[in-house]
């Protein structure tokens, strides 16, 4: 069982997965945060909010296992970064959490009451319940690309230096956040062109209008801070790929300029970028030309880019300290065992096509727009 | 008595919200299989009362889901925030089964409950009860996973501690899966969700009955809701997890402590019916006790003797000397990497690592514990036995009852006719009462594994993060307060649909609300 696939094959292909698995919530769930995010602004009247809430209605519950399932896999493939960066972002995950819950609830209580100040209360904690997640999901990564303020001890505990919520809120954090919040608004506007009618079609057509600049814009100011005015960090010691996992065993250094020592050393690796420029302007282009289908696809692959680049960025780091450069956690040194990558892929391997084929499944039941005359129609079936 | 430190306060945050996911959870589990049954009858049939039972019991299913699905997500992402070192120390081993959860279970409940309530017109009868049958099916799954990582804190099989890793690490993944303690939790706990949702349609139902509304609909729900029912009150009871109970050191303490049984009794030991336990004296006032019968019962056999607590603790005390010596080789291998006595030694005695952690409750090192210390952390290993005594014998008093309950109601539905008006008031009364025995079985399971997080390799006081008081306390009140308005608005509005009744609830339309009307 050992040797059926080396260890430093299983650590790269696990943080291939991850990534799918977070491009995977941010497309599929994300589509579901932009429609909340928007719906002060797409839907106005009742019938309006409710044909933005019924186009996610039947698939938003399918989409947020994309989540579950992701931090899962960190818990099962990387419990090092799964016990650092949640104990680390305590209250961010909180408010996280908070607002992710207001979604089940809200879908589900919002319409058994016709009271306009109680529609009009569920639609104010769906809307929270779509920005704070995509902001905070992007001040994370972005403090993961400065470094946390964390040590480890000899006994491999965790131990935070720093002041909680309002350090995560800096500058360059606050950015990312802000590149996330437009990516995903603007996927959820792409996908409202797609599967709704009326009112609410024609205003999501605006917001792609301008959501896809302007996550164009803010992604490369993103970039070019990252190359000019963040320092990245990068190991100093020999690397070790298939020793145990232990971070205390290497050494790491900030550096500036380390951000980018990838792409020096595999020009290829550019392609994570320019796939997600060229998404959204894709994306914006497509939605002119009327062609939301198309632009679905390419709004999907701008945000397959904008995360790939954060992890390409980054790799092999996962989560640098900023406090002690060789605490850092990387792919080399915070992952589970052999034995345990090893069951992991296997039934990763098993249940992901599975799950593939039964999701298009319920994409293709339900396939065509969702107007207000469905919404008048069937009102006491739909949400 | 309470302390106010982050561990603590995570203890109490993760029971609250546990708790609370549990209000959901096993109705869940109980109605998407009498969803089932009842469209699969209509399917069959192909008369509509029974798609109107399924669209009206779905749509209590449906508010009660999404207070599953709100606090199921708080409870995977605790194990990180506030219990970091236990995911460091044994997420190589716990993380599989709730990833593999996801992937297998929670996907496919998810995906399809949407074509649930939305894929009626879409699908056909046939496709929409396929649909039906797999959330059924995959909130089942849900729970066998969950239950196999819950089974491993309390019998943690198939796991060797990795010095150089210093955590724990997955052994063999077929142990994980076959844990015997997980095998006899998952039955346990999916029955009594089972038992939960008959109770829920028998009692509604019931209510329905007794004011003569919704004869036909509330008659035939009884039916579905007795049959299935008594097999899964019977289940519950005779496929009980005290089964569980006679696997491995700290699953007889649970039991020892469950018992009230502080000395080693000839087998088979006696059964305690009544009595109040005194932790401090360590001996029981007022007991009644009936022979043989707990002896039976835990070890299936007459002649298997059952440790009772004082041996029980005889015995911590002897592994934490002995962990004292892997403690020892643990910390030299530290020091020098390549010390192969050293690896040795705690290779032979790592089994019994996790006791000798017991100790830095009271020092910082281990190994300068005194004899009086030890034999402090040895007494730290009983749980508190009065809890843990009453909270059983309410849970499994409640078990029989469910079994006369439904029996009577199995009894009534062979005669096709409810009518009999104390039976249906005991029926409304009924309603509560599941929910009180599940929460009083997790509170037994968990409460029980005290002092441990993980039996025997991980102290609890030892797996929490390195966060704030004012943190967690901060999340504490968070949570709290936002799922108890969640749970009045849940109940608020579960009152409204049944008030309103199925034909009502599936037809707004319709004028005529005493009839169910075919469409």
């Amino acid at each position: 069982m050992e040797t059926l696939i080396d260890y430093e094959v299983l650590r790269l292909v696990w943080w291939l997965f991850l990534g799918v698995l977070l491009i995977g919530f941010a497309i599929m769930d994300g589509f579901d945060l932009g429609v909340a995010a928007l719906l002060p602004v797409v839907a106005r009247t009742d019938v309006e909010r409710r044909v933005a809430i019924n186009s996610i209605g039947p698939v938003w519950d399918g989409n947020q296992v994309w989540l579950i399932l992701g931090a899962g896999a960190i818990f099962a493939a990387w419990p090092a970064i799964y016990a650092s960066a949640f104990s680390g972002f305590y209250i961010a995950l909180f408010l996280v959490l908070v607002t992710l819950i207001l979604r089940p609830v809200g879908f589900e209580f919002r319409n058994k009451i016709a009271d306009p100040r109680w529609r009009g209360f569920w639609d104010t904690a769906l809307t929270a319940g779509g920005i704070v997640p995509s902001l905070v999901f992007g001040v994370a990564f972005g403090n993961l690309l400065q470094g946390v303020p964390f040590r480890i001890d000899g006994e491999m505990r965790t131990l935070y230096e720093g002041s909680g919520l309002f350090e995560l809120l800096n500058p360059f954090g606050l950015l990312a956040g802000l590149v996330s919040l437009a990516m995903l608004a603007t996927h959820g506007a792409v996908y409202l062109s797609l599967k709704t009618d009326g009112a609410v079609r024609e205003r999501a057509v605006s917001v792609v209008r301008v959501g896809a600049p302007a996550t164009i814009v803010l992604f490369a100011v993103a970039g070019l801070w990252v190359a000019f005015a963040l320092p990245g960090y990068a190991l100093v010691s020999p690397v070790v790929t298939d020793g145990p996992s232990n971070p205390l065993f290497k050494e790491a250094a900030r550096q500036s300029g380390a951000w980018l020592a990838n792409y020096a050393a595999h020009p290829w690796m550019i392609a994570a970028p320019a796939l997600g420029f060229l998404g959204f302007a894709g994306a914006w282009a497509a939605t002119l030309r009327d062609r939301p289908g198309t632009a679905f696809v390419l709004s999907a692959g701008g945000i397959a880019g904008i995360v790939a680049t954060a992890g390409v960025s980054m790799f092999p780091f996962l989560m640098p300290s900023s406090i002690v450069p060789s605490a850092s956690l990387t792919v080399w040194d915070a992952s589970s065992s052999h034995r345990t990558l090893l069951v992991m892929l296997v039934a990763t391997l098993i249940f992901l096509p599975i799950i593939l084929a039964y999701t298009s499944f319920v994409f293709r039941t339900l396939r065509g727009r969702v107007g207000p005359d469905d919404i008048r129609r069937q009102s006491g079936s739909l949400y | 008595m309470f302390d106010f430190d982050p561990m603590s306060l995570s203890r109490l945050q993760f029971g609250m919200t546990a708790l609370y996911h549990f209000l959901f959870v096993p109705l869940t589990l109980g109605l998407s299989f009498l969803l089932a049954i009842m469209e699969s009858v209509y399917v069959m049939t192909g008369r509509p009362i029974w798609r109107d039972m399924t669209q009206f019991w779905g749509k209590l299913f449906g508010i009660n889901f999404a207070m599953g699905v709100a606090t199921g997500i708080t409870m995977e992402f605790q194990f990180g925030t506030n219990w970091a070192y236990y995911s460091h120390y044994v997420g190589d081993i716990f993380g599989a089964p709730l990833a593999i959860e996801g992937l297998m279970a929670f996907f496919l409940e998810s995906s399809f409950v949407g074509l649930f309530f939305f894929g009626w017109n879409r699908l056909s009868k046939v496709g929409h009860l396929t649909v039906t049958w797999l959330v059924a099916i995959g909130s089942n799954l849900s729970a066998l996973w969950i239950l196999i990582a819950n089974g491993w804190m309390q019998n943690p099989v198939g796991a060797v501690f990795n010095p150089d890793t210093m955590r724990m690490e997955l052994a063999s993944f077929w142990e994980l899966l076959f844990n015997p303690v997980a095998q006899a939790k998952f039955v346990h706990t999916v029955s009594a969700g089972y038992v939960t949702g008959a109770v829920f349609v028998l009692a509604i139902s019931a209510w329905y009955l007794r004011r003569g509304r919704h004869t036909a609909f509330a008659t035939r729900s009884m039916i579905v809701a007795s049959a299935f029912g008594l097999a899964s009150a019977l289940s519950v009871v005779v496929l009980g997890d005290e089964s569980g109970y006679s696997v491995g050191e700290h699953q007889r303490m649970k039991l020892a402590a469950i018992e009230g049984m502080w000395e080693t009794e000839p087998a088979p030991a006696g059964f305690t019916l009544f009595a109040w336990p005194d932790q401090e004296k360590q001996e029981n006032h007022a007991a009644v006790t009936v022979p043989w019968a707990l002896g039976l019962i835990a070890t299936r056999s007459a002649d298997t003797e059952l440790p009772g607590i004082r041996e029980l603790v005889a015995k911590a005390e002897a592994r934490i000397r002995n962990g004292l010596v892997a403690y020892d080789a643990l910390e030299r291998l530290r020091a020098d990497r390549s010390d192969t006595a050293a690896r040795a030694a705690l290779a032979a005695h790592a089994a019994d690592l996790g006791h000798a952690l017991l100790l830095k409750r009271y020092t910082a090192d281990p190994r300068t514990a005194d004899a009086a210390t030890i034999a402090r952390a040895a007494n730290d290993v009983v749980p508190k036995v009065a809890p843990l005594f009453w909270s059983f014998r309410i849970m499994v008093a409640l078990g029989f009852s469910f079994i006369a309950l439904f029996a009577v109601a199995f009894w009534y539905s062979c005669r096709r006719t409810f009518t009999n008006p104390l039976f249906l008031r005991v029926c409304v009364l009924a309603l509560p009462t599941p929910w009180l025995a599940a929460e009083l079985g997790w509170f037994v399971a968990e409460f029980g594994r005290q002092p441990w997080a993980i039996d025997g390799v991980l102290p609890t006081f030892l797996a929490s993060s390195s966060i704030s008081s004012g943190q967690v306390l901060f999340s504490l009140t968070g949570f709290v307060l936002f799922y108890s308005s969640l749970a009045v608005v849940d109940v608020i509005l579960m009152r409204k649909y049944v008030r309103m009744g199925p034909a009502e609830a599936l037809h707004p339309a319709a004028s005529a609300p005493r009839t169910v009307p075919a469409a």
